[in-house]
């Protein structure tokens, strides 16, 4: 229990990751919310790499964490911007009037 | 080890709770401002196991400029007091629940599986590899690594912040009708000749010059 090893992180992980999951599906009023998990999603993949990189004493991880951090700051400005055009556009950003599409 | 086993599991506690918190509030700004508080507990904890730099940088990154930037749509978009009634019968979206529950169940044993299933065998490692030496620091040896071994992976990712930049604009960028702003072009090649005019005046007559 006091014995901290790899397991606990990767545990910590994989519930976070759920946790993201579980946000994109049950949320169906607010888009940013979906994005949020998103970046939840890539939040425990961080910890997983990070985790791995200091246990095997090997570097490789969090060098590709700081690319996945960038690419994931990219992603959210990238998703805000679509998200106020789409609402300058047509005036909603619930999840369940955005159907111009016909998904 | 007491104390790595106390933090984190205070850490961890927090993280998982306020990520909870992202998905079921009702309120968007409170939804960011656990997002926050999430990023901020799995820095501490990146910083707890020895990976300073990340911890450092993730504070910077998401707490400085992402969850800024969502508070600022959020704020702008006027959403924040939408609720999302979800478990609630009256919409007619609620075949996504048990299918969101179902699916991130299993992943979510799927991973815990991977976790107990897994064994570290020395001989796979490969010795070339970066291997984390105690006497220099997190920062000093991550910056040896990712300027020589990982330079074009680098510069890539720098593309992909500036391209990331010039789509924003891109996106957002309007223009309005009717609103007045200085051209420096125009100002700037005004000449003489069409800005001045010189004039005879003849003697008590005067000139007219608002026509």
């Amino acid at each position: 229990m006091t014995d901290i090893g790899l397991g606990h992180y990767l545990t910590l992980g994989a519930v976070i990751f759920s946790i993201g999951v579980i946000g994109i599906f049950l949320n169906r009023k607010n888009i940013i919310v979906i994005l949020m998990s998103i970046e939840l999603i890539l939040l425990a993949v961080n910890i997983n790499l990070v985790s791995f990189s200091i246990y095997l004493g090997d570097l490789t991880g969090q060098v590709f964490t700081l690319f996945i951090l960038t690419v994931a700051a990219a992603e959210a400005a990238i998703g805000l911007a679509i998200i106020v055009v789409y609402y300058r556009n047509a005036g909603t950003i619930r999840v369940e009037e955005i159907d111009k599409l016909k998904g | 080890m007491v104390a790595h086993a106390i933090f984190f599991y205070v850490f961890s506690i927090i993280a998982v709770i306020s990520a909870i918190m992202v998905t079921v509030s009702k309120n968007t700004v409170h939804s960011v401002f656990f997002l926050i508080l999430d990023f901020i507990s799995i820095s501490c904890l990146f910083i707890m196991i020895g990976a300073e730099f990340l911890g450092m940088i993730m504070l910077i990154v998401y707490v400085g400029a992402v969850a800024v930037l969502f508070l600022f749509v959020v704020m702008m978009l006027n959403v924040a007091q939408q609720k999302n009634q979800w478990f609630n019968s009256e919409t007619t979206t609620s075949s996504h629940i048990p299918v969101g529950l179902i699916i991130s169940t299993i992943i979510f044993f799927e991973l815990i599986i991977v976790v107990g299933g897994w064994k570290y065998k020395p001989e796979l490692s490969n010795p070339n590899t970066n291997q984390i030496f105690n006497e220099i620091s997190n920062t000093h040896s991550l910056g040896q690594v990712l300027y020589t071994d990982y330079i074009h992976i680098f510069q890539i990712s720098g593309m992909i912040l500036l391209i990331a930049m010039i789509g924003a604009i891109v996106l957002t960028f309007r223009q309005r009708e009717g609103v007045k702003t200085q051209s420096y072009l125009k100002q700037i090649s005004r000449e003489r000749s069409e800005g001045i005019e010189v004039l005879e005046v003849p003697s008590n007559k005067g000139v007219k010059i608002d026509d």
